[in-house]
């Protein structure tokens, strides 16, 4: 057990503390209790920053299903050391706000429950070399983040919003998983250091194409890129908490953390420079384009994450290109694409970090974010505008804040991918920088949006619920955090650079020798360049689109409402909900006998289908056992009471004919000398009597059910073919030698298991996790009976839905 | 009509512990003769079930307070937490040891941790089938 299992466990383990103890804690301490597990995480990793820097990496494996080849391995490198530290700092102060934020009378419990139950699952995503495991904790944040949005689960908007992140983000994450499993038949390995290591041999086969493109499905949805972006703004009806954790700083850089790891395998396609960057620009454009029109504080900031989650993606899009063009001196420039890309990852994790703790502040004063009703709160709130002056700022890249160095680099990087002349560069590539520009200059007017419309002009104090005042001291230091952390990363960029990203830099580029090359230093000065120009003229162009805002804000009508990405999203599920309810009618019409038909007859099909089709059928009369004269008994016995059956008249006779069937069966057990079969079946055969005759009360009487001529004969056609079914396989199974004899297992069990009764060291030691899952199935199935019979909705009970 | 039961329920109160005895008896010899955690499991729920059926629920209830989901629960953690546990031992997850322990009284033993594993099979396999016949019976 080391340190770095700890680290992914810790979460877990307090999350699954808070929700049996939670009773025992006194409510406002909840919150404290939880703050240690982010704040004693986030120092521990601070340990291993020297380390890393100096180039090493920390990997252990815990074997969990070697039989599978599914080991636990944690993999600590610079790239996930840096996003681990982004979970676990932005996170104590996360959790440090919602103890001010959220009111004492809420669900804390949950809260913290599933916020921890996140941070868990994203520090296993990191932290993960192998590939099912990572896929299953990036199912895990999806699932946390599912149960965050609908925190506020009374709220229709919240469980649609739910629905939605959920719908998209899981449907990429299967097809990610799709995409893992390529690469394991590619390559013959889950580990993604192994398939980093054997690239070329993977690189020229034909599934390699088809596992970008999954792997890519997964990254996008994730990380909210164009077309799939449209649940990010619907999942601002979780807490601001929520939104700032999840929303903005972590859980959608997954996709971004994807990416950078996965650009040593694929990064040398000119499809993945293409597909990265080119998406990655229209969510750049198309997130700052809509941020504008919207009216809702929360929804501008949205929007502006969907932008800049797509800035960054184009950036590690382009920083590619020097995992296609190979090592040497002049390549080395185009890293410092994928190098601006870490450096504003970790700035917008600062200042969106901030925005939305500053958003989060003013909803929670004034009991609005509508800009519309929001104006001239500068004196009432000095504090929380400086928050959003520094943050906006940042954001709009002007200095001294550090979203100006990010924004130079991201400049400078669309300037150089245009003098390549490769992937068609030369005849396209001039528009990545128009892109980028008039994108830039959108954002920088969504910034002088969110300050200005809510800090400056008149104040409306009577459509504000509250009256305007600052808030309190708990809620503004965690902000504060990160804005002074805004200055700092301006004044001392090197520092982050050299400890932080120059290692995180070699996990993206592990073939190129040196990290220290990888890592350009960072000035906030260098130059009338065109760098410097562009950002001038976003600024004036910027300020006149700001000042002219009422009068081309028209253009936002001109996309028909119909045809909007969300609409289309709508009539896709409304359809796919009509056309499979309309599919499921047909068949689940209630009558049990059809459901009966229906399972007999794919029995039928699939088994007697098979041997068939195999020509497994082989009778052998000569090896079979002798019949004895009371086994005849017996057998008559069991043909009498199944005939009976269908004549009886009552169902208590049906049931005692079905015992003496099953007891039939239980001697036939002792005969054949299987002692545990026999006395399994006896107390089955006990139990399901004793559930048939507890049910009686609930059944009607027994009665002749109308049926026609030809349905009579076509269920007896049925009932004699799944009969000879059983009993062809029954008689033919003696011959049949396609599996694997059993024998084995007789030799091996008290060897391996220490045990005599083979079919219990089967069950308990060589088929343990089968046992395992089927007992977990049996609780949560008995769980299913009790919740559907005792918490079903009372006749009288009022609609809960839709308040 | 009320039926008179007087012989039922002197005959089950012999009878439950015979049945109970043999789902402890049936459980402990599973590892090197037939029984084992589901077997043993399923005789120990239907005595209780058996008791359930003759006496009423509420009078089981007092003598027996047990909330069988609960117990259910713990069975499920008890199976999935000796797996997890093999994991503290650097041993991949699920797996099982056992050896030989001489014991005071007892003499020389064979322990094994499946016992623990067949253990939380018994109780989850006791607490659903009894939660699930209390459930149904219970339903108006």
């Amino acid at each position: 057990m080391t340190i770095d299992l700890a680290i992914i466990l810790a979460p877990f383990f307090m999350a699954a503390c808070i929700a049996i103890f939670y009773r025992k804690i006194k409510r406002n301490w909840v919150g404290w209790i939880v703050l240690f597990i982010p704040i004693i995480l986030f120092l521990t990793l601070t340990t291993y920053i020297p380390r890393v820097a100096n180039g090493h990496t920390f990997s252990n494996t815990y074997e969990w299903i070697p039989s599978l080849n599914i080991n636990f391995t944690t993999y600590l490198d610079g790239l996930s050391l840096m996003f681990s530290l982004l979970i676990t700092g932005v996170g104590s102060l996360v959790i440090l706000y919602s103890i001010f934020y959220l009111s004492q009378k809420e669900a804390l419990h949950h809260f913290y429950c599933y916020l921890l139950l996140f941070m868990g699952a994203m520090l296993g995503v990191v932290l993960s070399d192998h590939l099912m495991v990572l896929y299953v904790f990036w199912e895990l944040t999806s699932v946390s983040s599912f149960l965050l949005i609908a925190f506020w689960h009374h709220r229709k908007a919240s469980r649609a919003g739910a629905r939605k992140s959920m719908t998209i983000t899981v449907s990429g994450g299967v097809s990610m998983l799709v995409g893992f499993l390529m690469l394991y038949v590619m390559s013959g390995t889950f580990s993604i250091r192994e398939i980093i290591a054997n690239i070329s041999m993977i690189s020229g086969q034909s599934l390699f194409i088809p596992a970008l493109f999954l792997v890519l499905l997964g990254a996008f949805t994730k990380s909210a890129q164009f077309p799939f972006h449209i649940w990010l703004p619907d999942a601002m009806e979780a807490p601001t908490p929520v939104s700032a954790y999840l929303h903005s700083a972590t859980m959608v850089k997954a996709g971004i953390y994807l990416v950078a790891r996965f650009t040593p395998i694929f990064g040398g396609e000119m499809i993945w420079f293409w597909t990265v960057t080119g998406v990655g620009l229209i969510t750049l454009f198309w997130g700052s384009f809509n941020a504008i029109r919207q009216v809702d504080l929360k929804a501008i900031l949205a929007f502006s994450t969907v932008s800049q989650l797509g800035l960054i993606m184009s950036l590690l899009g382009l920083g590619s290109v020097a995992v296609h063009l190979g090592y040497s001196d002049k390549t080395v420039l185009y890293t410092q694409a994928s190098f601006a890309a870490l450096f504003h990852l970790m700035n917008h994790s600062t200042f969106k970090g901030a925005l939305f703790m500053m958003v989060g502040i003013v909803d929670h004063e004034l009991g609005t974010r509508d800009i519309r009703r929001l104006g001239g709160l500068m004196s009432f709130m000095p504090f929380t505008f400086t928050i959003a002056l520094i943050g906006s700022f940042s954001m709009a890249g002007l200095p001294p804040f550090n979203g100006f160095l990010s924004k130079e680099m991201f400049f400078a990087a669309v300037l150089k991918i245009t003098e390549l002349d490769i992937f068609s560069l030369q005849s396209v590539g001039v528009i990545i920088p128009i892109v980028a520009w008039v994108a830039s200059i959108f954002t920088f007017v969504y910034c002088l949006i969110i300050v200005g419309k809510t800090f400056f002009g008149k104040l409306k104090p009577d459509l504000l619920e509250k009256q305007p005042h600052e808030a309190p001291v708990g809620m503004l230091i965690p902000p504060f955090i990160l804005i002074s952390l805004v200055v700092l990363i301006f004044f001392f960029p090197n520092i982050l650079g050299k400890y932080i990203l120059q290692p995180a830099m070699g996990s993206i580029y592990p073939t190129f020798p040196s990290v220290k090359e990888l890592t350009p230093s960072i000035y906030a000065w260098h130059g009338f360049n065109p760098e410097l120009y562009m950002t001038m003229g976003v600024v004036v162009v910027g300020v006149i689109l700001y000042h002219l805002l009422p009068r081309w804000k028209r253009i936002y009508l001109l996309i028909p409402q119909r045809f909007t990405l969300n609409a289309m999203y709508e009539s896709t599920i409304s359809f796919s909900e009509n056309f499979s309810r309309l599919v499921t009618r047909r068949y689940m019409n209630g009558d049990l006998t059809h459901y009966f038909i229906y399972i007999y007859v794919f029995f039928v099909a699939v088994v007697a289908g098979y041997f068939l089709f195999t020509e497994g059928i082989t009778f052998n009369p000569a090896i079979d056992a002798k019949i004895e004269g009371f086994e005849l008994i017996l057998v008559f016995i069991m043909v009498v009471a199944a005939i009976s059956i269908l004549f009886a008249k009552s169902r208590i006779t049906t049931v005692i004919l079905n015992g003496v069937l099953g007891y039939s069966v239980a001697f036939f057990f002792v005969i054949f000398r299987a002692p545990d079969l026999a006395l399994t079946q006896l107390v089955v055969e006990s139990v399901t009597t004793a559930l048939f005759l507890i049910c009686f009360k609930f059944l009607p009487d027994l009665k002749p059910e109308p049926s026609t001529r030809g349905v009579k004969i076509s269920n007896g056609v049925i009932s004699i073919l799944v009969g000879a079914t059983v009993t062809i396989v029954g008689l033919a199974v003696m011959n049949y030698e396609k599996f694997d004899t059993i024998s084995s297992y007789f030799e091996d069990s008290y060897n391996l298991a220490g045990g005599k009764n083979i079919v219990n060291t089967i069950l308990g030691d060589f088929r343990a996790f089968d046992t395992m899952l089927e007992v977990v199935v049996l609780f949560i199935a008995g769980l299913g009976v009790y919740t559907l019979i005792k918490l079903k909705a009372k006749k009288e009970g009022t609609d809960i839905e839709n308040k | 009509m009320k039926i008179n039961d007087v012989i039922l329920k002197t005959v089950v109160k012999g009878v439950v512990f015979i049945i109970l005895t043999l789902g402890v008896y049936l459980f402990f010899s599973g590892h090197n003769a037939p029984g084992g955690g589901f077997i043993g499991g399923l005789v120990l729920g239907s005595g209780i079930v058996l008791l359930y059926l003759t006496y009423d629920i509420e009078t089981i209830h007092r003598k027996m307070p047990f909330d069988f989901k609960k117990v259910a629960a713990f069975g499920v953690l008890l199976a999935t937490g000796t797996a997890i546990g093999s994991l503290y031992f650097e041993a991949p997850f699920l797996t099982q040891t056992d050896g030989y322990f001489t014991l005071p009284i007892l003499g020389e033993k064979h322990l094994s941790t499946v016992t623990i594993f067949e253990a939380g099979v018994a109780l989850t396999v006791v607490g659903t089938l009894v939660t699930i016949i209390l459930s149904i019976s219970e339903d108006e």
